[in-house]
């Protein structure tokens, strides 16, 4: 990424008159676009340095667990269940002597890779439905948003637990089909909400000037949203992504945590947490541990979606 | 105002039929049969199983039961369910609980939210902004179940200040902590929503007439500032009561509530259809209805909102 402004390197090449000179000068920063402009002034914040490298320290522990610890998380010593934290295992061991530190370990690539997919379906879902709707208006807008008003009505949890208890022996036992049910619940039950955003964006823009313009001007329908509309009405979507990013990672740890969403032999925090419940009072330490990676986890998201907002608003400049 | 009501209204019927449609479906897709271990160990005799399955028409196609479950909903019947219950009753009996969570739950984050959201809102960038923007920040990163069983483990276990778990028949008080950790999650976007809302509204020309015709400064916050920008929290505060209920199920489950997320979770272990389906429903329509309210509500105090 290089800065705008070392553009004018040539400066002496054009600037000929003494009027041209202010005008190159000014010219980078009028021209510089809404994301570059966000860019350049995420650059600025501490908040956004914070929660990028929390999120980027969290990327490389779900990449590389094994350069972080090297015991297998899922071999169990009765002997040692539910020891305390010490100096052979930091965080104690749970009530199936497994390491809690290899587990919370592990665990970050599960709900990381679970609340990207999830977010990915939102995104893609809820957007492409949105610009249809948006962009066809008529009958085609109103049965899209009756339909997304349906799944938007029913209550998250309790549509995910119906959802999820419905198709649990189809998947089986395997770590992708349980977690591949998870995805696609909280897509089921979340893209409304980009949906309704990407609509009014939408909506908003159809009637701009230069989509009347390139209509006139004899561009398909799919050349006007793809090199049009959708340039202009993807940042609200982005900005919300980010946050739900963090919420689903959390989302993810409830309905494991109810005990019908991630379980055994899937290492998740939310797992981790539901077979803490029964062991709070005498070993808080398996609770304390995962809990405290995923509060970072969502802290940090949320952070980097405030600091996006920020951003991308220029209201707030 | 009353054609908009009225075409909102009209606009419910396919959500509602969508939602039940739905919900109904997926509910009788649930593996198992519903009518093991009818006649405990042993296995039931096939014309018993056959009569029961007559009377809970079973064996007609599913679009017929959906019907006929539809029409016994139509007149406020909710059905009955594998065990002989009254599904109304079931949820009479715990509703009430959960409505009662659910206020206190409203009643906290209104309260605390508003106020964090005055005091910051008039002073953006001062000490005690700073730190209520790190609470919010945190009050939205943990989830609630994590606020639940520290609480619990914390005040109820260690300090002995209130019982870890809530009574059978609760009153408000004992409600308390499990409505702030209910709500937590929405009380930091009230604290934030009255602090942007104030301090654009601080600007605004209405204020500065109000200072200038010499108002003593609580009576221009008090009055002219806070009236006004509490109009979006109002509405967030009117939608967000349908989605307590319906998020109350986890804090339920950690302080023994009777309420009505338990009875979805039992019923959908035990495959009582009818029971999960009517709770859904009910839910889908009070977020529903209550959408609708905080429409209204918001034309009727922001003169400039026009329905039509």
């Amino acid at each position: 990424m290089t800065d705008p402004t070392t553009a004018t390197s040539d400066k002496p090449v054009v600037a000929t008159g003494a009027a041209a000179s202010p005008a190159t000068a000014t010219a980078p920063t009028r021209t510089r676009s809404l994301s570059a402009d966000a860019w350049y002034d995420l650059r600025r914040r501490p908040l956004f340095i914070v929660a990028a490298t929390l999120i980027g320290t969290l990327l490389v522990l779900a990449a590389f667990p094994q350069l972080f610890t090297s015991v297998d998380p899922t071999v169990g010593d009765l002997s040692r269940a539910r020891q305390g934290p010490s100096a052979e295992a930091w965080f104690g061991y749970d009530q199936l002597g497994r390491d809690v530190y290899a587990r919370t370990i592990y665990g970050t690539r599960v709900s990381i890779v679970v609340g990207v997919l999830a977010t990915t379906v939102v995104v893609l879902v809820g957007a492409v439905v949105g610009l249809v709707a948006g962009f066809a208006g008529g009958w085609v807008d109103s049965l899209l948003a009756r339909i997304a008003d349906v799944f938007f009505g029913v209550p998250f949890i309790l549509g995910a637990i119906v959802v999820l208890s419905t198709f649990r022996l189809a998947v089986g036992q395997s770590v992708i089909g349980i977690s591949a049910l998870v995805i696609g619940t909280i897509g089921l039950l979340s893209w409304p909400i980009t949906m309704r955003i990407m609509r009014s964006a939408a909506i908003a823009a159809r009637n701009q000037d230069y989509v009347k313009a390139a209509r006139a001007l004899g561009a398909s329908p799919l050349r006007i949203i793809r090199r049009h509309i959708l340039p202009n009405t993807i940042a609200p979507v982005l900005v919300y992504a980010t946050i739900a990013l963090g919420a689903f990672i959390g989302a993810e740890a409830t309905l494991s945590f109810l005990g019908v969403g991630l379980r055994d032999p899937v290492v998740s925090w939310g797992v981790m947490i539901s077979e803490a419940q029964s062991y709070l009072r005498t070993s808080p330490h398996l609770l304390l541990f995962p809990g405290a990676f995923l509060v970072v986890t969502v802290l940090a998201f949320v952070l980097l979606g405030d600091a996006v907002r920020d951003a991308f608003d220029p209201k707030g400049r | 105002m009353g054609r908009y009501v009225l075409r909102r209204l009209l606009q419910l019927v396919p959500v509602f039929l969508g939602t039940t449609f739905l919900i109904y479906f997926m509910v009788w897709a649930l593996p198992g049969d519903p009518l093991a271990g009818k006649c405990g160990d042993q296995a039931c005799p096939p014309a018993f199983i056959e009569q029961l399955r007559a009377e809970y028409g079973l064996d007609q196609p599913l679009v017929v039961q959906y019907l006929s479950y539809l029409g016994g909903l139509l007149q406020g019947d909710f059905g009955e369910n594998f065990r002989g219950q009254e599904v109304g009753t079931l949820i009479a009996n715990t509703y009430s609980v959960t409505i009662k969570l659910a206020l206190v739950a409203l009643v906290i984050q209104a309260v605390i939210g508003l106020t964090a959201g005055v005091l910051t809102g008039l002073r953006p960038g001062g000490y005690l902004d700073n730190v209520v923007l790190t609470a919010t920040l945190f009050l939205v990163a943990v989830p609630v179940f994590v606020t639940g069983y520290v609480l619990q483990a914390v005040l109820g276990l260690r300090l002995g200040l209130i019982p870890p778990t809530v009574p059978a028949d609760p009153g408000f008080t004992d409600l308390i902590v499990p409505g702030y950790v209910l709500g937590s999650l929405s009380l930091a976007y009230v604290a934030r929503l009255t602090r942007t809302s104030i301090a654009e509204n601080s600007r605004a020309d209405y204020v500065r007439t109000a200072t200038a015709k010499g108002l003593t400064r609580r009576r221009v916050v008090g009055v002219h500032l806070t009236r006004n920008s509490a109009i979006p929290v109002i509405t967030f505060l009117g939608a967000d009561f349908g989605t307590l209920m319906g998020g109350a199920i986890v804090t339920e489950g950690i302080f023994n509530i009777r309420g009505i997320g338990g009875l979805v979770f039992e019923s959908i272990q035990r495959l009582d259809g009818v029971v999960v389906t009517g709770v859904v429903v009910l839910l889908v329509m009070v977020y529903l209805l209550a959408n609708l309210l905080v429409d209204v509500t918001y034309a009727l105090l922001d003169p400039r909102i026009r329905l039509d």
